[in-house]
């Protein structure tokens, strides 16, 4: 079955995406991106020397296996997360971003009004722009009208860890966009990585759950393993719930005790 | 007993609501009459929210056998905000004129020694070093005295700096709304100001003249920086000047008005204790030990999840090695505490003692040894406006 995840003009087999941050060490980072079979992987500006091909972090990414999806975490207006993607560009040339404006230093979560600013800018300066939001659908819609390549909505509060505590948002972005949804931020567990993919998600982005796990490595495989069943579960359709029989039916049981 | 709740207009008023400004009775039998059940009910909640009550208790006398299990939620709290890693950063001493005298500092302009500013070519020179060490966070520090660091020589150092650092901050005297704004346009986005002590009888004596006196200027001094947009802001009291736990509880109610009010930048803690210095007396009374210290971080942690925690050279090897894993987010490595110490000038007066001389390359030795990741760069110079 060919089942590819297609983003602006590149095919996915994978659709794990993982970040970059938390590591105890860049070793550990690559052989749990490699364990996890991912093909994106997302890297903060502010964490590495773009132009410098020797950076420690960006040398222990094989950039034939993964494409490199640079974030621009620590943005706190769309001013400062356009000049940070238009830098990062001009030393790299890379042009795929991922947008992330997080006013907030403490729970990092996404300001809608700038990214949605930022993104508008940075889709006009031929940027292929994932930006990353809360599950908020009319958002959604928003940024895929001004040309984002994906949304990506969290799940519940970045490195938290709680899973899919935005579910009923989430449903109707995934039922309503017209580009790909990447479930971004909180999931702690495959179990919750693979309810994402179950619900229709086209891909799922985790980070903390994996590089802070006692044994990352088998931590990102685990992930993997929960996209692919997720994904599949969601592509064989799921089997209708049972309602539960009832012994007898206590309010339309007169209909065919009369007589 | 309680303590009062309170509003956001002013932090003076905070502190004084609850006389936590003075020796009063009331925070001190609050603290005192915490029991181990309430101590066992403040860890049974999920660790990270700060309340004044909350931290009181993990502060108490009694809280102080529970200090492994604070121990352990703070490292996973740690560990899941704040990942693996470890920051580096570099203090660059500038300059140790100084018109305060601090009774507790080597820079006390009644210490009779030879002062030293450097050049901006000096301190260049010096940052050069710093760099060449792999830094990329470095932190200007100097003693109050605008003849000889102004805010027009701060601009031209950051100007230069900012080529090749990501992130410079200071740690140097307060200043205005205007001021902190000209150095955050010229790449400057954090400050590290301590108020010494919250109480202000004996901020009195230990500052008895000198532009320092005037508490209430500095207490509001990371109003003003936050207000010109500085991003980080770091807050701490000298520990040895006073109780630990009334200036603790200060803290937590600086760092929580700070949070609500300033929502855009982040609030770190450091704990610099009272170091031997040069001219300074060493009969303190309020000395902290080690014991307390480790409480007082571990309840700050379990109070504020994703508040920066700094530890300087100030401590002993020994000790940062086994701080490392219970709650630090950023160290210093390598620090030269007079103007012009990492070009190798000696004969210029350090602000105080360091206790742990190990080189940048072997602390990073050390975090690596304990299974964490030494980062060099977290931030970025574009994010300045050029």
């Amino acid at each position: 079955m060919n089942d590819t995840l297609k983003i602006a003009d590149k095919q996915f087999s994978s659709r794990l995406f993982i970040g970059t941050g938390k590591y105890a060490s860049n070793e550990i980072m690559a052989r749990s991106i490699e364990a996890s079979q991912s093909q994106m992987v997302t890297v903060a500006l502010r964490r590495v020397d773009i132009d410098n091909e020797n950076d420690d972090m960006l040398a222990a990414i094989d950039r034939e296996k993964y494409l490199l999806l640079p974030n621009t975490s620590g943005a706190r207006d769309c001013e400062e997360a356009v000049r940070l993607a238009k830098l990062a560009r001009a030393a790299s040339g890379i042009n795929w971003l991922k947008l992330e404006v997080t006013p907030d230093p403490y729970y990092l979560l996404p300001d809608g009004t700038e990214t949605l600013k930022a993104a508008e800018i940075l889709v006009k300066d031929g940027f292929v722009v994932l930006p990353y939001i809360n599950a908020d659908p009319i958002l959604a819609k928003k940024l895929q009208d001004v040309g984002t390549a994906t949304v990506m909505p969290l799940a519940s509060p970045i490195g938290s860890n709680q899973g899919l505590k935005t579910r009923a948002s989430l449903e109707i972005i995934i039922e309503q966009a017209t580009v790909p949804v990447v479930v971004d931020a909180g999931l702690g567990l495959p179990s919750h990585a693979a309810a994402a993919m179950e619900m229709g998600a086209d891909a799922v982005l985790v980070n903390t759950a994996i590089a802070t796990a006692e044994d990352p490595i088998a931590m990102g495989e685990a992930f993997k393993l929960a996209v692919i069943a997720g994904r599949q579960a969601y592509l064989a359709g799921k089997a209708a719930e049972q309602t539960k029989a009832q012994a007898s039916s206590p309010l339309t049981g007169f209909l065919r005790n009369e007589s | 007993m309680k303590f009062q709740g309170s509003d956001l207009s002013d932090i003076t008023t905070i502190i004084s609501e609850n006389q936590l400004d003075c020796q009063s009775g009331r925070w001190d039998d609050i603290i005192h009459s915490a029991k181990p059940a309430d101590v066992e009910k403040q860890l049974d909640c999920v660790p990270g929210k700060y309340s004044i009550e909350r931290l009181a208790v993990l502060i108490s006398p009694a809280a102080s056998n529970y200090l492994e299990v604070m121990a352990r939620q703070a490292h996973e709290l740690t560990t899941q905000r704040f990942g693996r890693t470890i920051q580096l950063y570099a203090p660059l001493y500038l300059s140790n004129h100084c018109v305060n005298n601090c009774l507790y500092c080597g820079y006390n302009t009644d210490s009779d020694f030879e002062r030293t500013r450097l050049s901006i070519e000096e301190a260049l020179s010096d940052a050069r070093i710093i760099a060449e060490e792999g830094f990329r966070h470095i932190l200007l520090v100097s003693g109050e005295d605008p003849r000889y660091v102004s805010v027009d020589y701060l601009v031209q150092l950051a100007g230069e700096l900012r080529k090749t650092f990501s992130s410079i901050s200071i740690e140097i005297f307060p200043m205005e709304t205007d001021q902190y704004k000209a150095l955050f346009d010229a790449g400057i986005d954090g400050i590290t100001l301590y108020q010494e002590t919250y109480d202000r009888k004996l901020y009195g004596h230990y500052h008895p003249a000198g532009p320092k006196r005037d508490y209430d200027f500095r207490i509001r001094t990371h109003d003003r920086a936050a207000k010109a947009g500085m991003r980080r802001l770091g807050i701490g009291t000298l520990l040895g000047l006073c109780n630990w736990r009334q200036d603790t509880l200060a803290l937590g109610e600086h760092a929580g008005y700070l949070m609500k009010k300033y929502w855009r930048s982040q609030v770190s803690f450091s704990f610099p204790r009272l170091r031997p210095a040069l001219n300074v007396a060493d009969n303190f009374e309020h000395l902290v030990g080690d014991t307390e210290m480790v409480q007082m971080m571990l309840a700050l942690r379990l109070c504020f999840a994703d508040a920066g925690i700094v530890l300087s050279t100030r401590e002993r090897a020994g000790f940062r090695d086994n701080l490392l894993k219970l709650a630090v987010t950023r160290l210093s490595a390598g620090s030269k505490t007079n103007p012009g110490g990492y070009s190798g000038k000696n004969d210029s007066a350090q602000q105080f003692q360091i206790d742990d001389n190990r080189t940048p390359d072997q602390m990073a030795g050390v975090i690596k040894t304990a299974g964490l990741e030494a980062v060099w760069k977290d931030w970025d110079a574009s994010f300045a406006a050029e």
